[in-house]
């Protein structure tokens, strides 16, 4: 039952990254109708921003609470940026051409981003700093939190709760929401399309980069290729939740998240990476729209 | 000469039968080639076969599809097995090595064999996927391609991550060759006979095609089905080429170079994609030393080749995607 509790916690603060990444994910599609395939690889991208800015910030700030908040906020800033250029480079001269050329330039664009980091920041693996004192919270007897558990879920509902008050109450979110329904009919009532895409890009890349650091930080090493895998998954939880829906992404990571870490821990354990993949299948046989989509039918 | 070849493209047979004898007097006159060359032609031809089986179902048929990779393993290991376990234990008494005329006369249904598991890999994936579509589809294909890598992986019997060495090195020039140029043969036999213009008809319009009466999901599982058998057996070529194979050497990346070869050389164009293939091999050679930047490269060679001329790469898939008159409207 313990060994159920913590794995319950574990699959929690997995699931949570899982949802931030997905969020991502979801917004584009809402937007634009496709995958960006590179969004995992931001992740890594903003993993590595984290990473070499953590000695400097660590001067600034000894506090380590302090740090961390500074190491996120640095690598969400370095991520919206990098997903802007990508947006404005790679997907917007491809805007009216067929969905799957951007989905391949997007495949193009992850590949680049994965391999251009084995150059730059060399293939092996480099051990995350611990930003955080080792505290954990006891719950009950034996099932504990640790601070970075504590850490994962808490930005993640700050961050969640903060786009949710985005998308509901502020101009860009209305806009955004205009545009997912119909981008020629936004267009016309003096939406600037581009400008809101440029902009979701940078908030859905923003919290990829959140992501990064917190997913570096549980897993304690990072590589060029480490934002493929949660890259993947998160779109699985995407997909789980309703593509476009944005409560949709969140249940969804925290469901296969709880999925994962409860079936890793039995038998099962070894195909822990099929597991996300046999459930996207499922999902996208028996119900496509996901659990909060609404299905559209096509027009001939 | 380039008469000459344009009077073999549409005349298949004579191009068979010129292919099958060139790959014949490769093995027997070959000789002097060196062992190095002989592994770039091997691979150059193992890649034709791939890219062209896979042009029938993103550029024929215009599914796309991410597991190629995944049922060019399932043929590998298939014929990998036969060829290091079944044969020799039902016939020990013969000898087998690379070379000897067992191993030689066994390997055309080992590699059929090897091809038809695949098919089958290929009609259990392509039969409940198939009916999705764009986006879906690609991410069912890759979930499928990386499932297959895990139970691979899980394996024991075959090795599990550490894959299986010490495969007959059966693969030459005359079966590497030969079954390239079948390969390119069959496609452009297939799409042009009366029962492969329906992989053109879904691709251009599934809609009209459905109500022209055609089995949209039949022919698209067909195309699927016969990609799947021809990667089968592009892998136990592979397999008996290089005696080493692994579930990493088919990841999501192996076949991501295999959709980098049919788009290169133009969905659709069979002869094209060949090129395009034997291209990638002799770069992929040239940047070996360079892995790192390979991957880099072909990023690049991607993302620029989209943005440039999207509308030409694109075009058989052009009016699939975006239904209705105008292609270029979003």
């Amino acid at each position: 039952m313990h060994e159920f509790l913590q794995q319950v916690i574990n699959g929690l603060s997995l699931g949570a990254i899982y949802a931030l990444i997905a969020l991502g994910y979801s917004m584009v599609y809402g937007v634009l109708k496709f995958i960006n395939f590179a969004h995992g690889d931001v992740l890594m991208i903003g993993a590595f921003a984290g990473f070499y800015a953590v000695p400097m910030i660590h001067g600034i700030f000894p506090d380590p609470w302090t740090t961390t908040a500074a190491v996120l906020i640095w690598s969400m800033a370095v991520c919206a940026v990098l997903g802007v250029v990508i947006e404005r480079l790679a997907y917007r001269p491809l805007r009216n051409q067929p969905k799957l050329a951007v989905l391949i330039t997007s495949i193009g664009v992850s590949l680049l981003l994965s391999y251009g980091g084995q150059i730059l920041f060399g293939v092996n693996q480099k051990a995350f700093p611990d930003l955080l004192p080792p505290i954990r919270v006891s719950l009950g007897s034996s099932v504990t939190i640790s601070g970075n558990h504590l850490l994962v879920m808490a930005v993640t509902l700050l961050l969640l709760v903060a786009l949710r008050e985005t998308i509901q109450r502020t101009r860009f979110g209305l806009a955004l929401r205009a545009l997912s329904q119909n981008r020629d009919a936004a267009a016309l009532m003096g939406v600037n399309s581009n400008a809101v895409i440029s902009l979701t890009f940078a908030v859905g890349s923003a919290l990829a980069g959140a992501a990064g650091v917190l997913y570096a930080m549980n897993i304690h090493s990072i590589e060029p290729l480490m934002g493929t895998l949660p890259g993947i998954k998160a779109f699985v939880a995407a997909v789980l939740g309703g593509i476009g829906s944005m409560p949709g992404a969140a249940v969804g990571g925290l469901l296969l998240g709880l999925t994962e870490c409860l079936l890793g821990g039995s038998d099962l354990s070894s195909y822990r990476d099929a597991i996300a993949f046999g459930i996207l299948i499922l999902i996208l046989l028996v119900r496509p729209s996901g659990l909060f989509g609404s299905s559209a039918a096509e027009k001939v | 000469m380039f008469h000459s070849s344009k009077a073999l493209i549409r005349n298949p047979r004579l191009a068979l039968a010129a292919g099958i004898g060139v790959a014949v007097l490769l093995q027997l006159g070959g000789g002097w080639i060196d062992p190095y060359t002989t592994q770039v032609v091997l691979f150059a031809a193992i890649n034709v076969i791939l890219a062209v089986s896979l042009n029938l179902v993103m550029g024929e048929t215009g599914q796309f599809s991410l597991c190629h990779a995944a049922f060019m393993a399932v043929g590998a290991y298939t014929s990998a097995l036969l060829t290091g376990k079944a044969l020799p234990t039902l016939l020990p008494h013969l000898s087998w090595t690379g070379s000897s005329w067992a191993s030689q006369v066994f390997f055309l249904p080992v590699l059929l064999v090897g091809g038809s598991v695949a098919a089958l890999a290929g009609l259990i994936v392509g039969g409940p996927s198939l009916r999705l579509r764009g986006d879906y589809l690609a991410m069912v294909t890759l979930g499928f391609g990386e499932i297959i890598r895990v139970l691979l992986q899980n394996a024991n019997f075959v090795g599990g991550a550490r894959g299986m060495e010490g495969i007959l090195p059966a693969t030459n020039l005359f079966w590497a060759v030969g079954f390239a140029v079948l390969t390119v043969y069959t496609m452009i036999a297939l799409v042009r006979s009366t029962y492969g213009r329906g992989f053109q008809a879904v691709r251009d319009d599934e809609i009209a095609a459905a109500a022209m009466g055609i089995d949209t999901t039949r022919v698209k599982v067909t195309a699927f089905v016969i990609g799947a058998f021809f990667a089968g057996v592009a892998g136990g070529l592979y397999a008996h080429a290089v005696e080493f194979i692994s579930p990493e050497g088919f990841n999501f990346l192996r076949s991501f170079e295999i959709i980098v070869m049919v788009i290169l050389g133009g969905l659709g164009r069979p002869v094209g994609v060949a090129i395009a293939a034997i291209l990638i091999t002799l770069l992929n050679e040239w940047l070996r030393d360079l892995s790192q930047y390979r991957m880099v490269v072909y990023a690049l060679i991607i993302i620029l080749f989209m943005i440039l001329r999207p509308a030409e790469t694109l075009r058989p898939l052009l009016s699939r995607v975006l239904p209705g008159r105008k292609p270029a409207a979003s």
